[in-house]
């Protein structure tokens, strides 16, 4: 079975082919040139190193958020575009948890985290359990503090790993009170190899999509959207308060 | 002759779009997926919305621009797609989308300007025309007055120094509470209003005498809201929309038409959003008749953003040999005739 795997949610680009337990190739760049630049030029680049057939793919996966807004849409129209063009399926790999599946069989709980700005993290919790990834609490978006208050409820070492590392370092010094660790540069970012080997395991399971139906997974409204359900709600409370004034008088 | 057919994809707005061409004239399917009606409640296109919803819509939309036509990709020649300007996130996902098929398939690549897809609108419904002839491009976003020199060589002769005529349409509507999108609804309210009754400023730049202004006719007409409501003076919204799109309309084709007898062009067309707009059709027809000009316009459904003028223009392109490469990106403030 073969994997063609797409990585673009983060400052990483990254782009693998995974055919059983062999990874026959991964391009990985983490510089700034933008990944609507980079991420086709790396699979060409990488197709034309194994001779890949692409028609020879089974599936391809992409890391489907969380992540940037933009950068998840380039991965995921290319996927989209790919599967189309191929008649193949897609596997959505959530981005947490193929960055947790860098650390396979680590001790402890794997903590992933994304910076997702405003003081807040895409993060997730996950451990190993019988050489399988078990999700402790699912990806999501929330404050750094939160997710520490948990882990320190958790009782167990934990390995950090992600983007989010040098912006919430001092924050996890500060307040975490069990035994942590920082994973090391080979393995402390998105790798598209780990969302080939998890996306993989995924395709087993059926859980696969039609090119048509893939969409990103944001977790997070837009800005828009938000201001909006505010304005809504705000409004709501106003006429529910002006309503039980009047129903006292 | 064997033919050439080009798939183009279009998502540089609130449209997401998918056709499939023929040889450059026939369009053998125009899909569009309008997100207008999600944009309404915010008064405006949003951006990442619209980012959101060309993802969620682009594959259904491609395919269904595949099956109207009968094909499939192993007939198509190459892929055409937008690649600027507009929104940039928006842009993206057609622009990564597009590379993904070509590169798949093995298939030419051809970027195509936004903007010369409007002026190729054209070139559909009148198998006639050809370059060179005289062009205004207006929408929300654009006011162009360019000479088509040749197919994709564009001669720039004036522009709008701030805001696009289709912006001045969206904020007098929004001003008189008709909601978005502006042009159409001041258009149809229009019809049932003086347009003499007001008089509003035509603006003139001394230096270019082809360059277009809206900010000022646009303040003017919130000027005069304000100054009714200080007074308490009741305003006939359709006398207001009416004088407001007369000053709109007489400069854009003063403007067209001076240019047209300067540079001896004897075939004027129209393209863009605000070109379905119908006093604009009529004012410029007259004054082309009145002149002994050939007069050009799409029907409205490829006046608006579409996918068959980018197929249209992607043709031309593709036969003079334009090729983009994978690293193909996204220019949100692409000028005309860059590449």
């Amino acid at each position: 079975m073969k994997i063609l795997a797409l990585d673009s949610s983060g400052i990483v680009a990254s782009v693998a082919v995974v055919e059983d337990d062999i990874l026959l190739a991964e391009y990985t760049v983490n510089y700034k040139k933008t990944h609507s630049q980079t991420l086709l030029p790396m699979l060409d680049e990488i197709v034309r190193m194994i001779e890949l057939d692409l028609d020879t793919v089974d599936a391809i996966a992409v890391a489907a958020g969380p992540g940037s807004f933009t950068g998840l849409r380039i991965g995921s129209a290319t996927a989209k575009g790919l599967g189309l063009a191929l008649e193949k399926p897609l596997v959505a790999v959530p981005t947490v948890e193929a960055l947790a599946y860098n650390l396979y069989d680590t001790k402890g709980v794997i903590c992933p985290v994304m910076d997702a700005r405003r003081n807040q993290a895409y993060t997730g919790i996950y451990r190993f359990c019988e050489h399988r990834l078990v999700t402790v609490k699912d990806q999501w978006a929330g404050a750094v503090t939160e997710l520490l208050e948990e882990l320190n409820g958790l009782g167990e070492p934990v390995t950090f790993l992600g983007d989010g590392v040098p912006v919430f370092r001092n924050t996890i010094a500060e307040i975490l009170k069990v035994p942590y660790s920082f994973a090391p540069a080979h393995v402390n970012k998105q790798r598209a190899a780990a969302v080939a080997a998890l996306g993989m395991e995924y395709y087993k399971e059926g859980r696969v999509q039609t090119a048509e139906a893939h969409c990103p997974d944001y977790l997070r409204v837009s800005q828009a959207e938000r201001e909006r359900a505010k304005r809504e709600q705000a409004a709501e409370q106003a006429a529910s308060s002006h309503k039980s004034e009047g129903e006292e008088k | 002759m064997k033919d050439t057919l080009i798939l183009a994809i279009e998502s540089s707005c609130d449209e997401t779009a998918a056709s499939v061409v023929k040889n450059g004239r026939t369009i053998l399917s125009n899909v569009i997926s309008s997100q207008i009606e999600l944009h309404k409640l915010y008064g405006g296109v949003v951006p990442e919305i619209a980012s959101r919803k060309h993802i969620e819509k682009i594959n259904q939309v491609i395919g269904e621009a595949l099956s109207v036509a009968g094909m499939t990709l192993d007939d198509m020649d190459a892929i055409g797609v937008t690649y600027g300007p507009g929104l940039v996130g928006a842009l993206l996902v057609g622009v990564a989308e597009a590379k993904a098929i070509a590169y798949a398939k093995k298939l030419p690549l051809v970027g195509v300007h936004h903007i010369e897809g409007h002026v190729s609108a054209n070139y559909i419904e009148h198998p006639d025309l050809e370059p060179p002839f005289l062009c205004l491009i207006v929408s929300g976003g654009h006011t162009h007055l360019v000479i088509v020199k040749d197919y994709g060589e564009f001669e720039i002769l004036g522009r709008t120094r701030d805001d696009a005529a289709g912006e001045a349409f969206d904020k007098v509507a929004r001003a008189i509470g008709l909601g978005y999108p502006g042009g159409p609804k001041i258009d149809k309210l229009s019809k049932e209003g003086n347009p003499n009754a007001i008089e509003f400023p035509r603006a003139k730049i001394g230096d270019c005498p082809y360059d277009f202004s809206f900010s000022g006719v646009k303040s003017a007409v919130l000027n005069y809201l304000n100054n009714a409501k200080m007074k308490g003076e009741e305003v006939n919204p359709a006398d207001l929309a009416a004088s407001f799109q007369k000053a709109v309309v007489d400069v854009l084709v003063d403007h067209t038409m001076l240019a047209a007898r300067d540079y001896g062009m004897d075939k004027v067309a129209i393209a863009g959003g605000v070109a379905s707009n119908g006093t604009l059709r009529e004012a410029m027809k007259k004054a082309c008749e009145d002149r002994k000009y050939q007069f050009y316009h799409p029907s409205p459904v490829f006046c608006t953003d579409n996918a068959a003028m980018i197929g249209v223009a992607a043709y031309y392109e593709y036969k003079k040999g334009t090729r983009h490469g994978w690293d193909l990106n996204a220019v949100p403030n692409l000028k005309l005739g860059e590449r």
